[in-house]
């Protein structure tokens, strides 16, 4: 219990100088396992509220504006509604089975986070494995989709199901495949083409699964992965973010829970919580996977440009104040500014829109509503700019400021898509994302290699086929 | 695996044993489902998640509307014919007065005859407005539903100034026309023409180049003119398959004749060509329209008609080409004041017949698209 006091005093006494430990500290890990939990189901609240209402806008409607301003309480209202609807087992139904199906979504969607990190120092745990925990236990997911599908005893669920996880067991070799081009680089500097990827001397020469260790290697390399031996990262980055829509079964690609045809997929016989914890697993699945995009290509916590620093100034009030480590540049001091910037913008975009309410006296609470939540999201912002929280959370901001890029861009998705039907989807999977993933997989280990191979290999093959295809063109 | 095409018809009284057992898995889809457009049940005979065949079973919204006409008379009866394909009651309507226009040998004057091209050709565009978004929305496409209802709406809003009321108008009457066109119609109605001709381009720049719409329209659903001929099919589906038939031109009604327009047409007769006709149709309605605005003539618009009918004894069929396909109405007059019998030829009925043929060796994903793409009213199926 002394660390928690000693790290809520070192917030205010600069003497005291305690961050949280990461690996192997049961203490630390309690306190964010219940950190994660909360975050995540506000995070899922939020998302249901923010999909909803985007959605909405890109469909010329204006989604929920009754419950609480703006629809604000909408979600809650949701919440509290399916809580207390009646629970339904259909009497044909396998009931244990039944009841425990949800249970394991849910357990495999949350267990992932175990190993993201949210910050060098915010994790629950650094395993050396970190990424294949996560790509296995997300995996086991489709175990309860399985089963919740055959337990329903009825023929839609059981076609959901079967679509499921056909689906989700082939996009995952496309997934892991890409997944492995990030683990090489993180083991190389890569080739001095003048251009990409060169680390600093001493930096990380072996490769590493863990979460935390790829992230620093991009820090060390000094290049977000995405960028990383162009275009390659790139193509591993479009490869996951493909498949990762569809191992979460969203559209285009949510053939399980294809409304139009199979009324619900999977879920059809279930409602009221049991129904819940299905919605609640598949938020916060589509959390992790953007949580593993963000940490394997988008340079996890750090914030952009995360090489420059500028010219260094004194920034006021570094904390803690004696730190040699602590960054001196003025781009380290604007970019720290950022996090409690964005809140103060969205208090200000609440109090803009308080003043766009009805004048109405009916609408008075609501206003009202509007402005203290501004006023909240505002005083947040300010406490951003307090040093001792300003130098510590920024990293968690810039982590979930990609990851609710991410979110943004399965709502528009969502928006824009038809469809994929079944066979076409299991097409793209192993016709197209599976052969790209294994020549990126080559492709990467031969860039990773040095440069007397580069030039040996890769450059004499490019001008081979190019020429080829020139003497190809002169035919036609 | 079974060749689709040597099965013997489904038997429905066996009870379902081959859940768990045989390759064969029976499906009922409907009549409460979301993508079956109404209460049209589809009982499905799927080997995987392949369609070896399907039989339809409709009656579920059946009103008897053909008995009720048998107690009614003529004038009573008009209003009914609204409520069997409701997105499209103007163009029912249209069908109904010009078949007993045809029976009492009246013709509505020419006014009228503009108002009522105007307003029918409104109507189809409304309809094929409706079957976009819904269409679109069974393909998993949810936006375009969203545009096109907002766009609809303002079509909507010209019926209800015109008549008062919006889906279910009974706008025309026996004749001729019950209401002057309100001050400022042609105005309304030239506001929506330029209002809407950017917006088919919207729909079309979400859809038409769509790589998964391509995906999940092109082949689907494919049916041959040959076949469509055989079955009876008629409307967009049939032109998609390339036979150039449309009742305004080859059986000219009101007085289409005037107007220069074009038929669209398909080659394929896959989802996707009957997509492409209908958007080509919303544009050649605008044409119609368009004219019709610019030459409407001054005039009378109720033709002489006694105000007790008693239409010489006698039958008539008269069909008119509805958003749906060929809708006729055959009636036949015993010299009172109610029909003897009258009988409609509703497209979505007919084309319905054709969900077989198109759906046989495709996937259960395919079944909703071609149920989209045939464009059926249950209302009009089961009247």
């Amino acid at each position: 219990m002394h660390e928690l006091i000693d790290y809520i005093q070192s917030y205010l006494d600069p003497r005291v100088t305690t961050t949280p430990g990461v690996a192997g500290n049961i203490f630390w890990a309690t306190v964010y396992i219940l950190l994660v939990f909360v975050g995540l189901s506000v995070a899922v609240i939020a998302m249901n509220w923010l999909e909803r209402k985007i959605l909405a806008h890109m469909q010329v409607r204006l989604g929920p504006m009754r419950v609480g301003p703006h629809g604000l309480l909408q979600p809650i209202a949701d919440a509290i509604k399916l809580l207390f609807k009646e629970d339904i087992i259909p009497a044909e139904a396998d009931k244990l089975v039944f009841w425990i199906a949800p249970f394991i979504v849910v357990l495999a969607a949350f267990t992932v986070f175990v190993v993201v990190p949210f910050g060098p120092t915010h994790a629950i745990t650094d395993m050396n494995i970190g990424i294949l925990f996560m790509l296995g236990v997300s995996s086991l997911s489709v175990l309860g989709i399985v089963t919740a599908g055959w337990a329903s005893n009825s023929h839609y669920p059981l076609i959901g199901a079967l679509r499921s996880s056909a689906q989700m067991v082939s996009y995952e070799v496309a997934m892991g495949l890409a997944v492995v081009s990030v683990i090489m680089m993180t083991s190389f500097h890569g080739i001095d083409t003048g251009l990409y990827g060169i680390g600093p001397a001493g930096a990380q020469e072996s490769g590493t699964l863990s979460m935390i260790g790829i992230v620093l290697a991009q820090q060390e390399q000094g290049v977000w992965f995405i960028f990383k031996f162009f275009p390659l990262g790139l193509i591993g980055f479009f490869i996951f973010a493909i498949a990762m829509v569809a191992e979460t079964n969203r559209a285009p690609f949510d053939l399980p829970e294809a409304e139009s045809e199979l009324t619900a997929g999977f879920h059809t016989e279930y409602s009221g919580f049991r129904w819940s914890l299905f919605f609640l697993a598949e938020y916060s699945a589509m959390i992790a996977v953007s949580s593993i995009a963000v940490t394997l290509w988008l340079g996890g916590w750090l914030r952009p440009f995360p090489g420059l620093h500028g010219p260094s100034i004194a920034i006021p009030y570094v904390w803690p104040p004696s730190d040699p480590s602590a960054p001196t540049g003025a781009l380290d001091f604007v970019f720290a500014l950022c996090p409690g910037i964005a809140f103060l913008l969205l208090g200000a975009m609440c109090f803009y829109n308080v003043r766009r309410m009805p004048k109405h006296p009916l609408f008075k609470i609501q206003t009202m509503g509007l402005a203290g939540f501004g006023a909240v999201l505002g005083l947040i912002g300010l406490i951003l700019f307090v040093p001792p929280v300003r130098d510590r959370v920024s990293d968690i901001f810039w982590f979930a400021a990609k990851v609710a890029g991410f979110m943004y861009l399965y709502i528009w998705y969502r928006g824009t898509f038809p469809r994929y039907r079944f066979d076409q989807l299991m097409k793209v999977g192993w016709k197209v994302l599976l052969p790209t993933g294994l020549a990126l997989l080559i492709c990467t280990a031969l860039f990773a290699m040095r440069v007397e191979v580069w030039y040996a290999v890769v450059v004499p093959l490019w001008q081979w086929s190019v020429s080829i295809l020139h003497w190809l063109v002169s035919l036609l | 695996m079974t060749d689709p095409n040597t099965l013997s018809p489904l038997d429905l009284e066996t009870p379902d044993k081959t859940f768990l057992d045989a390759n064969e898995l029976v499906i009922n889809m409907g009549p409460q489902h979301p993508a079956t457009h109404g209460v049209l049940r589809v009982i499905l005979r799927l080997d995987g998640e392949k369609v070896m065949g399907l039989e339809c079973v409709i009656g579920y919204l059946h009103r008897g509307v053909e008995k009720i006409a048998e107690h009614r008379t003529y004038t009573m009866f008009n209003p009914y014919v609204d409520r069997m394909d409701y997105v499209a009651a103007v163009s029912n309507g249209l069908g109904y007065c010009e078949a007993v226009e045809k029976l009492l040998s009246v013709e509505a004057p020419p006014r009228a005859q503009y108002i009522r091209v105007i307003m029918t050709e409104l109507n189809r565009i409304a309809s094929h407005q409706l079957w976009l978004g819904t269409h679109a929305l069974d393909i998993g496409a949810i936006t375009p539903l969203f545009y096109t209802f907002r766009d609809r709406e303002e079509i909507l809003k010209i019926f209800e100034k015109y008549c008062g009321a919006r889906l279910t108008t009974h706008a025309f009457r026996i004749g001729g026309l019950q209401y002057e066109a309100y001050d400022g119609f042609e105005k309304d109605v030239k506001n929506f023409l330029a209002f809407f001709a950017p917006k088919i381009d919207e729909y079309e720049e979400l859809l038409t180049t769509n790589r998964i719409w391509l995906e999940r329209t092109k082949g689907v659903g494919t049916i041959s003119g040959k076949d469509c001929i055989a079955l009876g099919v008629t409307g967009p589906v049939l032109r998609a398959s390339g036979v150039k038939w449309d009742i305004r031109k080859a059986l000219p009604y009101a007085n289409y004749k005037n107007f220069d327009f074009e038929i669209p047409t398909g080659q394929h007769g896959d989802t996707y060509d009957r997509y492409l006709v209908r958007m080509a149709e919303m544009r050649q309605s605008c044409r119609i329209i368009e004219q019709a605005v610019a030459g409407i003539p001054e005039g009378p618009i109720m033709a002489k008609v006694p105000k007790v009918m008693k239409p010489p004894v006698g039958e008539v069929y008269h069909s008119i080409e509805a958003p749906k396909g060929e809708l006729g109405y055959f009636i036949v007059s015993d010299g009172s004041t109610q029909p003897y019998r009258i009988r409609v030829r509703p497209p979505s009925f007919v084309n319905l017949q054709a969900l077989d043929v198109m759906c046989r060796g495709q996937l259960v994903a395919d079944v909703i698209a071609v149920i989209g793409t045939l464009d059926i009213v249950l209302g009009e199926v089961d009247r």
